[in-house]
């Protein structure tokens, strides 16, 4: 399994973090993000110093290391691309060992590495501190189009659900003296699929008849506005301000 | 078993600061439209928990892992799929929903790379996927056999378009000079491979679909026979 719902990232605790309002970090994460990627890739040292920043929010958290290393996996195909990519850029060539490599993707690769993994554990760091349900209410909070907030809620609310029936359907297919070892599988997997699909959007239907009959009106009440202090702000966005701090003076120094 | 993944979650740091906001912006307006048309055309406003379940099916689709052989196995990308299935504009909803709560709650896919991903995933994929489906549809019989036919046709040619639109990406704003000749015919001839193992996957799991539910199949909608009622003669 890649990535499952039952490897949820949240970690209830009681962190800084944890009790920053969803909206003011979903803001701060993307502005830091953003702040980082803006950074010129030769600049190295700023980014490992962003990259140590990211670290040390990940440790504010207080969760455990093994709950979030495994998580840095995704970043596996873009790794082996930033391998390869000193050997095929072009431009100047440096040596490096025994081997001449581009100069020019050599940087590249590791501003790519260093980037991509400062966002993975920037996200980290709100997905762990972060219920799923608050980054529904951040959305809403943040003035998203409706139907798009409504999908994203059925989505939090609904994935364990549709989740456990699919490990009921392989439990099932395993109990039947089923295994996936070879192409020979998929049409079973692929049928697997559509049943699931089916099951589904019948889920859908029922849900949406209990809704209606509940009073549904088309939108979703607000029932406990999200409320930020300035404090709040500045104590979120201070990771941001200071990516985009180290994003300018780099370009200045060039 | 170490799954396959493959270039669908482009992470943070690929592109350059404008193109990334600049592919925001694109998703911006990509995703008001759809808003419009699933609107007039696809949903209703009673209709938001189907297409929320429709966007946990391809997040949960997306987890089942299909073995390739060699201890490997990749996974569906479902953005044909779920052209087919819903709509392109109701697809193009979902799969930027599951995209955000992946960004956002599962640390796949980088936050600033969101817009890219939806235009890749969400927009190119659907759209060509779709469009390619409905082609092939026109040119079949008229019978419901066609519909997973079309829609393998759909995912087939989605996955290198949107692998050659990243290419298109990268020229604009990528991280180092790579020749472009060579990165469009790497990432062409692997994501050929990826969508032949996705058009199976979808024209198999269609089938399935066509099979059980045709009503609930967006392409089918006007191509399934009328269900006519029976009523036997009553027998004096």
């Amino acid at each position: 399994m890649g990535s499952g719902p039952g490897e949820h990232l949240h970690v209830e605790g009681d962190t800084v973090l944890h009790a920053l309002p969803p909206h003011v970090k979903l803001v701060g994460l993307v502005a830091f993000v953003l702040g980082v990627v803006a950074v010129p890739s030769h600049a190295h040292r700023v980014l490992a110093a962003l990259l140590a920043l990211a670290v040390g929010l990940v440790l504010l958290t207080r969760v455990p290391a093994r709950h979030v290393l495994p998580r840095l996996a995704v970043e596996t195909p873009f790794a082996v691309f930033a391998v390869v990519l000193p050997f095929v850029a072009v431009g100047p060539r440096v040596a490096l060992g025994p081997v001449s490599v581009s100069q020019a993707g050599l940087t590249a690769a590791v501003a790519l590495l260093l980037k991509g993994t400062t966002g993975v554990l920037a996200a980290v760091t709100f997905a762990v501190t972060t219920r799923p349900r608050d980054l529904v209410r951040a959305l809403q909070h943040l003035r998203l189009p409706d139907p798009l907030v409504l999908i994203a809620s059925f989505m939090v609310r609904y994935v364990d659900v549709v989740a456990d029936q699919l490990r009921r359907m392989r439990v099932a297919r395993a109990s039947r003296g089923f295994s996936a070892r070879s192409v020979r599988a998929w049409p079973v997997l692929a049928a697997g699929t559509g049943a699931l699909f089916i099951r589904s959007y019948e889920r859908g239907e029922r849900v949406h008849l209990a809704m209606v009959s509940r009073g549904w009106s088309g939108r979703l009440p607000v029932t406990a506005p999200l409320e930020a202090s300035p404090r709040d702000w500045l104590l979120g966005l201070t990771p941001a301000l200071v990516a985009a701090g180290c994003a300018v003076a780099a370009t200045m120094a060039t | 078993m170490t799954p396959l993944e493959v270039a669908v979650h482009v992470p943070d740091g690929f592109l350059d600061a404008p193109t990334s906001v600049t592919t925001g912006v694109a998703a911006a307006a990509v995703v008001g439209a759809s808003l419009v048309r699933a609107a007039r055309h696809e949903l209703d406003d009673r209709t938001a928990p189907l297409a929320g379940l429709v966007a946990v099916f391809v997040f949960a689709a997306q987890m089942v892992n299909f073995p390739v052989g060699a201890g490997t196995s990749g996974h569906l990308l479902g953005a044909a799929l779920a052209a087919v299935l819903v709509g392109p504009a109701t697809a193009t909803l979902c799969l930027t929903v599951v995209l955000a709560v992946q960004a956002f709650l599962f640390a796949d896919g980088g936050v600033t790379a969101l817009g890219t991903n939806v235009l890749l995933m969400g927009t190119v994929a659907v759209w060509v996927g779709y469009l390619v489906a409905r082609g092939v549809l026109a040119l079949l019989p008229r019978r419901p056999a066609s519909i997973p036919a079309a829609a393998a046709c759909g995912a087939l040619v989605s996955v290198p378009v949107a692998a050659l639109a990243f290419v298109g990406l990268y020229a604009l704003g990528g991280a180092a000079p790579i020749p472009l000749d060579q990165l469009a015919g790497a990432m062409v001839g692997w994501h050929v491979l990826i969508g032949i193992g996705e058009a199976v996957i979808t024209f198999l799991a269609v089938s399935s679909i066509v099979a059980a539910r045709p009503d609930l199949v967006h392409a089918a909608r006007g191509r399934l026979p009328e269900l006519t009622l029976k009523t036997p003669e009553p027998v004096a």
